[in-house]
C-alpha cells in the first residue's frame, strides 16, 4: 500500500469514532462533518510528514474541534485568529488523555448516536442509509449516487433533505438507558439491513458498483459488534451478513443473470466469511438468548455448510423457520418455510401452506415464482405457467423477470417432449 | 532458537481491505513463507479472525469468567500461545479452562484461527 493509501484507509476507519464526538460536541451535523473535513486535510499534510499519530481517531477528534472552535470564534467576533498550527504542536501531550477517555463506555454511545440519528424515523430509509453512508462511512456523493443509480444533484439533495430534517427534529443527546440503549441498537442494526439488501439484491450490471454497499454494511455491523461485544443479536447479525455476503461471487453469472442457490458453484463462496460467520454464532449461542437474527444466521449457516442442494439439512431449516415464525409472524418467512417444507415433506404440503397467504402476498414476485415452481413439481403445468406469468409481471429487475422465463421455457420444452403430465383441475 | 513473530495491525483497517487488496498482501506474504519454508525454517503460521470473534476466560474468578471479546487489559503481557483442534467455541473453551486450572492468574484469550498453515510451504 502506497502512503497515501494507507492515510486514506486510516482515516477512513477512523471516520465514525471521530465524526461521533465531534457531533457530540457540537450538536450538529454539517458543523461536525466540516470538522472532520478540516482535520482530514491536515493530516493530509502533517502525517506524512511526522508519520502517522498513535491513534488517528484522537488526533482527528482534537484538531477537528479546535478548528471548528476556531471557525466558531471567528464567527463571533468576525476576527481573524492566528493560525493553529501552535495548537497542533502540543498535540501528543493532549493525545494519551484523550485516548483514555475514549475507551469510557459513553464513548461507544457516541458511535451509536451517531448512527441512530441517521435512522429518524421522519426519515424515508433511503435517506436513512443514504445518509449513514455520507456522514458514517464517509463516501462521496458522487459514489452514494452511483450505488442508487440516481444523479449526483439528485442525491445531493435528497442528503441535504435529509441532514435539515434532523436539525429541526434536533439530535438526542442524553445518555441512553438500556432499554433505550438496546432500542437504539435494534433500529441501528435494521438500518445497516437495509443498507446491505440495496446492495445485495443488484441487478446484473450494476452488481459491481452495488457490491461496495454490502462491504460497507458489513464494516458498519462489525463496528457496532465492536461496541457490543456481547449482544447475541449483535453477534448473530453480524454473521447473517457474513453468510449472505459469501455467496456474492456465485449469486450472478458472466452474463449477470441471477444464479439460484441451487444451480451456485459452491467452490467460489468465501469460505473465510462462512467460517467467520459461525464462529460469531457458535458465540452468540453460548448466551442462550436466541432472536430473530441469530435464527436467520443459523439457517444461513445450515445452507453455507451443506456440500450441495440436496445435501442440505432441510428439517433443520424447517426447524428453524418454524421458530422464526413464532418469534417474528411474517408471511414471507412462512413462504421460505414453504421451501423447506417442500423438501421434507414434499410439493404438495408446500402448496397447502402457502395457499392461505394468496391475499397478503398477492403483489409479491417471489411467491408467484415459488407457487409456479411447486405447481410444476406436482405437474400442474397450466396453473403453474400462469404463476410464473405474474411473477413476470411482478418482478423488479430483468434478471428476476429474465429467470421466471427459463423455467416457462422448460416448462414448455417438457410439454413439447411429451412429458407433460395429465392436465388436473387448475 | 525458535522466535515467534507477532503481526500487529488496524483491525478496522484491514478488515476494510478489499478481497483484491487483501488477495495481493497475502500472495506477498506467501513469496517470503516461501522462502524460508525452503530453508527449513518455517514453522505454524496463523491469521487470526478479528477480535469480534474473540472470547476471553479470566482466572482471576473462581469459576473463571468468561467475557466476550479480545484481551484488552495492559497490566498483562503475552506470554505464548497454543493452537487446538476443535469442534466449536465450548469445547475451546473448556480447553481454556483446564489451561487455567494448571497456570492459575491472567486470562486466555480463545480466538479462531481463520487461515493455516502447519509450517509447510504455502500453497
Amino acid at each position: 500500500m502506497t502512503d497515501l493509501a494507507w492515510l486514506d484507509a486510516a482515516v477512513t476507519g477512523a471516520r465514525p469514532q471521530a465524526m461521533a464526538a465531534l457531533l457530540r460536541y457540537f450538536r450538529d451535523l454539517d458543523r461536525a462533518e466540516e470538522a472532520f473535513q478540516e482535520a482530514s486535510l491536515k493530516a493530509l499534510k502533517t502525517w506524512p510528514q511526522n508519520g502517522p499519530p498513535r491513534d488517528p481517531a484522537a488526533w482527528l477528534i482534537m484538531v477537528g474541534r479546535n478548528v471548528a472552535l476556531d471557525a466558531i470564534r471567528r464567527e463571533r467576533k468576525s476576527e481573524a485568529l492566528p493560525e493553529d498550527e501552535a495548537a497542533l504542536s502540543d498535540l501528543d501531550d493532549a493525545e494519551g488523555a484523550l485516548v483514555d477517555r475514549l475507551d469510557d463506555a459513553h464513548y461507544r454511545d457516541d458511535i451509536l448516536r451517531l448512527l441512530f440519528t441517521c435512522c429518524h424515523p421522519d426519515l424515508p430509509s433511503t435517506q436513512q442509509i443514504a445518509l449513514a453512508l455520507r456522514v458514517v462511512s464517509g463516501l462521496t456523493v458522487a459514489e452514494i449516487a452511483k450505488a442508487f443509480l440516481v444523479s449526483e444533484a439528485a442525491m445531493e439533495q435528497r442528503i441535504t433533505r435529509a441532514k435539515r430534517r434532523i436539525a429541526e427534529a434536533g439530535v438526542a443527546f442524553g445518555t441512553p438507558g438500556p432499554v433505550e440503549r438496546s432500542e437504539r441498537l435494534g433500529t441501528v442494526a435494521a438500518m445497516i439491513y437495509l443498507l446491505f439488501n440495496e446492495g445485495y439484491s443488484a441487478s446484473g450490471g450494476e452488481a459491481h458498483v452495488r457490491k461496495p454497499l454490502c462491504e460497507e454494511a458489513i464494516r458498519l455491523a462489525r463496528l457496532l459488534l465492536r461496541l457490543f461485544p456481547a449482544e447475541p443479536e449483535i453477534l448473530g447479525f453480524t454473521a447473517l451478513l457474513l453468510f449472505q455476503h459469501a455467496r456474492a461471487d456465485a449469486r450472478l453469472d458472466a452474463d449477470g443473470a441471477i444464479v439460484l442457490l441451487e444451480d451456485q458453484d459452491r467452490a467460489l463462496w468465501n469460505r473465510g466469511m462462512i467460517s467467520e460467520g459461525e464462529a460469531l454464532l457458535d458465540k452468540a449461542m453460548r448466551h442462550r438468548r436466541p432472536g430473530p437474527y441469530q435464527v436467520q444466521a443459523a439457517i444461513a449457516a445450515l445452507h453455507s455448510t451443506a456440500g450441495s442442494y440436496a445435501d442440505t439439512n432441510w428439517a433443520g431449516i424447517d426447524a428453524l423457520y418454524a421458530t422464526l415464525e413464532h418469534m417474528q409472524p411474517s408471511p414471507v418467512v412462512t413462504l421460505n418455510r414453504a421451501v423447506a417444507v417442500s423438501k421434507v415433506e414434499g410439493p404438495e404440503a408446500a402448496l397447502a401452506m402457502i395457499e392461505p397467504l394468496a391475499s397478503k402476498l398477492g403483489g409479491y414476485f417471489h411467491f408467484f415464482g415459488l407457487k409456479g415452481a411447486l405447481l410444476a413439481q406436482v405437474g400442474r403445468v397450466d396453473a403453474a405457467r400462469e404463476a410464473y406469468d405474474r411473477a413476470i409481471a411482478l418482478a423488479h429487475t430483468t434478471q428476476e423477470a429474465a429467470h421466471i422465463r427459463l423455467h416457462l421455457d422448460r416448462l414448455a420444452q417438457d410439454a413439447g417432449q411429451g412429458k407433460r403430465p395429465r392436465r388436473k383441475a387448475p | 532458537m525458535k522466535y515467534a513473530i507477532l503481526c500487529y495491525h488496524a483491525e478496522n483497517v484491514v478488515c476494510a481491505w478489499s478481497k483484491e487488496h487483501d488477495d495481493e498482501v497475502m500472495a506477498k506474504l506467501s513469496v517470503v513463507l516461501e522462502r524460508r519454508a525452503k530453508a527449513g525454517q518455517l514453522g505454524p503460521v496463523a491469521r487470526l479472525m478479528p477480535t469480534t470473534a474473540a472470547t476471553t476466560v479470566r482466572k482471576d474468578n473462581e469459576p473463571a469468567l468468561v467475557l466476550d471479546g479480545p484481551f484488552a487489559e495492559t497490566k498483562e503481557q503475552l506470554l505464548g500461545f497454543y493452537v487446538f483442534d476443535c469442534a466449536n467455541l465450548e469445547e475451546a473453551l473448556d480447553i481454556a479452562r483446564e489451561l487455567s486450572e494448571a497456570n492459575p492468574g491472567g486470562a486466555h484469550e480463545v480466538r479462531p484461527v481463520g487461515y493455516f498453515l502447519d509450517g509447510s510451504a504455502p500453497t
